[in-house]
Formats: C-alpha cells, sequence, structure tokens
C-alpha cells in the first residue's frame, strides 16, 4: 500500500468524525496562533524601542530603573528588576551632577490613541523636557518644540512625528491645531522632519512629543520611564556617565539603576526583548504540547474503536506498516491541518494588533517555520504510539471485539 | 526471500487454474496450547493434520471448545501453531513473520465471517476493494476487478451502498465478493450463515455450492450439522483432534436449492414468483435495513 492510500484512508477516518476533529484540532490551532501571535508582538516591540532610541542620535547616555549593566554583550547574566521608578527629583539631582558637560532630558514613555474628528491611529507617547532639539537628533519641519515655560506648566502642547500629521491632518496645515491623545485636547506647536526607514511603525513618525510634566498627567502619575543626557563633547561620554551614577547612586542604590550609552542600551533593550520573546514562544509551545496530548488521547480512544477495523483490515492482508502509516498519516493530518489554520489565525492577529494598536506586530518567518515544524514534530510524535499500538493488535483477538 | 520468489509463482494459479486434486494447504502435525496462566495450559489442538485439495468443500465442524475455532485460525494464517507445519501450497508457512503471513493471507485466503465484517460507512465497491490496497493493486484495477466479483454475487447495482443500507444477506455477499476478488486458492468461512435469517442462510449456502461448482476450494468452519452437510467431506474435531474425516455420502448431502424450494413451500411463498436467481436479485422492497428484516415474511406482501 502506497502513501496516497494511507493518506485517503486517514482524511476519509477524519471527515467521518468532523466535529472530534474539529475540536482535536483547536488545541493544536491555539497553540501555533499563540506561538506566532507572542513572536509577531515580540518583535514588534523591539522594533518600535530600538527604532526609536536609532533616531535619536549620537553621543547620548541613558539612565534606566533597574540593573541590567550585566546583559551586556548579549549574555544572560544576572539583572535585577528595578526597586522604583524615577521621579522628577532624580532628574534634578541628574541635572544639577552633569551641568556644564551635558543636556538633561527626562523621558516618559507610553502610547496613546491619537484622535482627530474621524481618524484615528496608535502611536508612541514620549513625555520630554523643553529642549528636544537639542538633546535628540531630530529637526523640525516646522513649527518649534515646546519651551521650558511650557513644561513647568505641564501645558498641553506637542510636537507630532510625520506619520502621526498625515494620518491625522492630511495635507491641511497642522500647525496650531487640536487634536487628542486619549481624550484628552493638545495643541500641536511643532512637526518633525519625516525620519524615515523603520517600516511601519517603530520610528519617531508615529510619536507624539509633550512636556513630560504633561505626559505625567495623561497618564496619571509622577513617574520617568527614562533619563537622557546628551554630552556635549563625545570625548567626555564616559567622565558623564560616571556623574550621573554618582547622583543615581545614593538615591537608588548600585543595583537600582543601569546607565548606557546609545550602542549598549540598543544592545540590552535587544536582549531583554529578545529574552522575552523567547520566553512569551516557550509559554506558547506548552500549550501546542498539551494540543499533542490531546491529540495522542484522541487517536487512542480511536484506536480502542476502530479494533473490529484494524482486525478487518489485518485479516484481509494489511500489515504492520500499512496500519501503522494510516494512523500516523491520520495524527499527522490532524497537527498540521490545525497548525495551518493556527498560522493563519495568528498572522490576522498580528495584523489586527499592528493596525488598531502602536505595536507594528508583523509575522516573523521563522516563527511560522518554528510553528508549523513543531505542530508536524507533534502529530508525528504523538501519533506514533497510538499507530504502535494499532499495528501490534493481534487480528484474531480484534476480529473477536465488540 | 527465497521463499517469497517462490510463492510468486504460486499466486495466481487458483480459482479455475491449478490441477483439482492437488493439495492448496496442508496442516501437519499441529499442536496449539495456550498457557493461561503458570500452571494451566490449554490444549486447543493436539496433533491435527488436514489436507485442503483443491475443488474441495468442505466442512469443519465441532463444537464450541473443541479446538474449532483454534484450527480455523491456523487455516487462515491468523495464528501460529505451537508445534507443526502449515503449508500453502508447498510453501511452509508456519515460521513466517506477522507480516509476510499478511501477504499470503492477502493473496491465498478470502474469508467469509460470521459477522460479516465490512467496514462501516463504506461502500460495498470500497470494501471489496480493500484486500486489493494491501495487494498493491493500482485504483484503476481495483475498481475494475471490485465491480466485477460484486456482479459475480449479484450486487452489481448495490455498488454504493454502505453496509447499513444492505440485508444481511446482501452483506454477506459483499463480504464473498470481498474474499473472491483477490483470487485467492481458499475461501474460508467461520459461521458464514450464524447472523442470518433461514432463507437467507439457505441462499447463502446455496452460493457456497455454486461457487464449488465453479471449482473454487471452500472450507466452511460451523458447529451447525445441517450446514455441514452442504459439503461434501466434512471433518470433525473434538477435544483438540480429528475424529472424522469423511466423504459425505450423496443420500447425506444437502442440496441448497432443493432446500430452497422446499423452505418456500412450506412458508407458503410461490417458488416461481421468487425464483432461485433470488440469491442475484434485488431487494426492491422499501430501505432494507437489520439482518432480520430480510426473513420470509419480507416477500408474502
Amino acid at each position: 500500500m502506497n502513501f496516497y492510500e494511507s493518506f485517503r484512508i486517514a482524511l476519509k477516518a477524519l471527515g467521518a468524525n468532523k466535529g472530534r476533529t474539529f475540536l482535536t484540532m483547536l488545541g493544536v490551532i491555539i497553540g501555533v496562533m499563540s506561538v506566532i501571535l507572542l513572536v509577531s508582538i515580540g518583535t514588534g516591540v523591539r522594533k518600535e524601542v530600538t527604532g526609536q532610541l536609532e533616531g535619536f542620535g549620537t553621543n547620548l547616555i541613558y539612565a534606566i530603573p533597574g540593573n541590567f549593566e550585566e546583559m551586556l554583550g548579549g549574555g544572560g547574566g544576572a539583572m535585577a528588576m528595578p526597586s522604583r521608578q524615577f521621579n522628577n527629583d532624580d532628574v534634578e539631582a541628574v541635572r544639577a551632577r552633569v551641568s556644564g558637560s551635558g543636556l538633561v532630558s527626562p523621558m516618559v514613555d507610553g502610547s496613546g490613541r491619537l484622535t482627530l474628528r474621524n481618524n484615528t491611529m496608535f502611536g508612541s507617547v514620549s513625555g520630554v523636557d523643553g529642549n528636544i532639539d537639542e538633546v535628540f537628533d531630530i529637526t523640525l519641519a516646522e513649527g518649534r518644540a515646546f519651551n521650558n515655560s511650557e513644561v513647568l506648566s505641564a501645558s498641553r502642547v506637542a510636537v507630532i512625528g510625520n506619520t502621526v500629521k498625515t494620518q491625522l491632518f492630511g495635507n491641511r496645515d497642522a500647525l496650531g491645531e487640536e487634536f487628542q491623545v486619549n481624550d484628552q485636547r493638545f495643541r500641536v506647536v511643532g512637526v518633525l522632519e519625516e525620519q524615515g526607514g523603520g517600516g511601519m511603525g517603530g520610528s519617531l513618525d508615529t510619536t507624539v512629543y509633550m512636556p513630560f510634566t504633561a505626559a505625567q498627567r495623561l497618564f496619571g502619575n509622577q513617574d520617568i520611564s527614562m533619563i537622557a543626557v546628551k554630552a556635549d563633547d563625545p570625548e567626555e561620554i564616559s567622565l558623564v556617565q560616571s556623574r550621573i551614577r554618582t547622583a543615581l547612586q545614593p538615591r537608588l542604590g548600585s543595583d537600582g539603576f543601569s546607565v548606557f550609552t546609545q550602542d549598549q542600551m540598543l544592545n540590552v533593550m535587544g536582549s531583554i526583548m529578545g529574552m522575552l520573546t523567547t520566553m512569551l514562544a516557550g509559554l506558547a509551545s506548552i500549550s501546542l504540547l498539551v494540543g499533542g496530548i490531546g491529540i495522542m488521547n484522541i487517536m487512542l480512544v480511536s484506536v480502542s474503536e476502530r479494533t473490529r477495523e484494524i482486525g478487518i483490515r489485518k485479516a484481509i492482508g494489511a500489515r504492520t506498516y500499512d496500519i501503522m502509516s494510516q494512523f500516523v498519516i491520520e495524527s499527522v493530518l490532524l497537527s498540521v491541518l490545525g497548525g495551518l489554520v493556527g498560522i493563519a489565525l495568528g498572522a490576522l492577529g498580528s495584523w489586527t494588533i499592528a493596525s488598531t494598536t502602536a505595536i507594528p506586530s508583523a509575522v516573523s518567518l521563522w516563527s511560522v517555520g518554528l510553528a508549523f515544524g513543531f505542530s508536524l514534530a507533534v502529530g508525528i510524535f504523538f501519533g506514533v504510539y497510538p499507530a504502535w499500538k494499532a499495528s501490534k493488535l493481534d487480528p484474531i483477538e480484534a476480529l473477536r471485539y465488540e | 526471500m527465497r521463499d517469497n520468489e517462490h510463492h510468486d509463482e504460486l499466486v495466481h494459479d487458483t480459482l479455475s487454474g491449478g490441477a483439482p486434486g492437488e493439495v492448496v494447504l496442508e496442516v501437519r502435525d499441529v499442536y496449539k496450547t495456550y498457557q493461561i496462566s503458570e500452571d494451566v495450559e490449554v490444549h486447543a489442538l493436539r496433533g491435527v493434520n488436514l489436507q485442503v485439495r483443491r475443488g474441495e468443500m468442505i466442512a469443519i465442524i465441532g463444537q464450541s471448545g473443541s479446538g474449532k475455532s483454534t484450527l480455523m485460525h491456523t487455516i487462515g494464517l491468523l495464528d501460529h501453531p505451537s508445534s507443526g507445519e502449515v503449508l500453502v501450497g508447498d510453501i511452509e508457512v508456519t515460521d513466517m513473520s506477522p507480516n509476510e503471513l499478511a501477504r499470503v493471507r492477502n493473496r491465498e485466503i478470502g474469508f467469509v465471517f460470521q459477522a460479516f465484517n465490512l467496514l462501516a460507512r463504506t461502500t460495498a465497491l470500497d470494501n471489496v476493494a480493500l484486500p486489493l490496497i494491501y495487494a498493491g493493486v493500482g485504483a484503476g484495477e481495483r475498481a475494475v476487478r471490485a465491480e466485477a466479483a460484486l456482479e459475480r454475487v449479484g450486487l452489481g447495482n448495490r455498488l454504493d451502498h454502505a453496509p447499513n443500507q444492505l440485508s444481511g444477506g446482501q452483506q454477506q455477499r459483499v463480504a464473498i465478493a470481498r474474499a473472491l476478488v483477490t483470487e485467492p486458492n481458499i475461501i474460508l468461512g467461520d459461521e458464514p450463515t450464524g447472523n442470518l435469517d433461514k432463507r437467507s442462510g439457505i441462499e447463502l449456502m446455496m452460493f457456497f455450492q455454486q461457487l464449488h461448482e465453479q471449482g473454487i476450494t471452500v472450507v466452511l468452519v460451523t458447529h451447525d450439522m445441517k450446514v455441514a452437510q452442504h459439503a461434501q467431506r466434512i471433518v470433525e474435531i473434538s477435544d483438540g483432534r480429528i475424529v472424522e474425516d469423511r466423504e459425505l455420502s450423496a443420500d447425506e448431502r444437502i442440496d441448497a436449492r432443493v432446500e430452497l424450494e422446499e423452505y418456500l413451500e412450506a412458508a407458503g411463498i410461490d417458488p416461481t414468483a421468487d425464483d432461485f436467481e433470488h440469491i442475484g436479485e434485488v431487494h426492491d422492497d422499501g430501505d432494507v435495513g437489520d439482518d432480520d428484516e430480510d426473513g420470509p415474511e419480507g416477500f408474502t406482501a
């Protein structure tokens, strides 16, 4: 008997029990869908974060809460989760310490729903200091950056990325116009030049900049996500780094923060996101494994239900291999069909997330390959035992089976 | 390997081919012992010798527990004897692996079981074609041969019916078509009339007798002397030994045609309105359901 015949028999058996086939496949569908979805979200977030950092230019030093310094160089190493977030006093301490050798800007990062009448999009929200065009390497296409008095008064003014401008305002003039961020009204005072790159999202183009005080009000807390410092002189980067450390150490303890250069930051962010993505994919794989156990379970049921059929087939000439391949192909079909449906649903989910949130989630080829390969392996692995059991049945016993 | 090559020569010199009287299956001094527990042994067969010659119609008769089923499984190559030899043609199959046995079963033996044992939700045509799948026959030839086999048992117009759409008698005929389709050396019937009503049973025996007349070797296993009397030779087994092996005299033998005639007469059915070709005829009496519905009452209406 050739492969095609086994395939036909297996397909027929699955078709005879459509409800059960679907429910069994559901386990694999959910598992594969979660792998695809979580990995694409993970890579999307990574792209978003690193894309933004890259847009900020060089000579930048960042202080972030928590100790991630041992993650440099891509290795694992110990890390300490932040004991607390930065606050405004931390920023002032850093500012006092580095004055004369660098410019300081606190950053309050988040995302928000941007609305103008019927136009809605999701974008990153970045609360910064008044000197944004001096600290970060960004150029205004029109308008101005917000000034220090607007920062002090937490004015709801914004400098918007180029994509935000075109999506909300189209060709119309945006300067002086109002739009909404999470239902709070903001007035556009400046528009950034198009930065490009980064594909969809993941760049400054989809970001709204506002005074960090306004951002704190928008998010309803007093936290500072990180502190950015631009060294006046590239030669002094390590000096500035150590000054930032001196400023923060008494306030947060040596494990309470990390100071990175732009490159180090990209490196560390990359490995943190990579770890998170791997962890998420690993968790999702567990559900795939559970789906596989479901397949094995149903295949065992199927073998015992069809004991008599197996007896008939063996009596009239089916060999061990014929019975074995019939059942293995059946379980592989279950898992592979489930895998394909899961990939389709995962891709759909990822597309939905990309178009309704600020996360530029995109299905990565390796996650598709991984999920498909894994579901195939699950089908074979969990199908072999029931199939082996079926193929070892004694035809006499099997024919007596009621 | 050598056995297999040799075996191939033997495969299709069957049915009409091959010399009548030639031994197609032989059991030599076969013992079968089941180890029930450490110190309890059951001797199902104790030194059985049997030769089946081409074209014979043999009935193996015995009470339950006589070793009859074990002998049937041995002849049907479904079971290994504990000692002794089993030969198909002149090929020794005693020590063959399960896969080699499956191959010999597929080509040399056609089974007809008491419980029909057709695949559910599978058309008559696909059921009959099943052994050919395992014989490696291509789809086109399978369909042709399966259809021919079904026509031979008078079910040429029931190709697409699933077992649950056929009467018991019809299902058993599908099973016979499945047994015939590989052109085996022996048709082996295990209580083939056991699940049939009286009339269908008689008709089935008539059909076996027709196959016998066409030169096909038939071995029936039964506990019912009346069924056994349709054969030409009776082998009686008791307590694991063959106690009698004889040809039936013409007086003893039951001709199923005559039997059916008498039966129909006794039941008050006009035999001319319902002729002997009943076996090949379609029951167009509405839905044909369970085995029992094929009884004579269905035809008086």
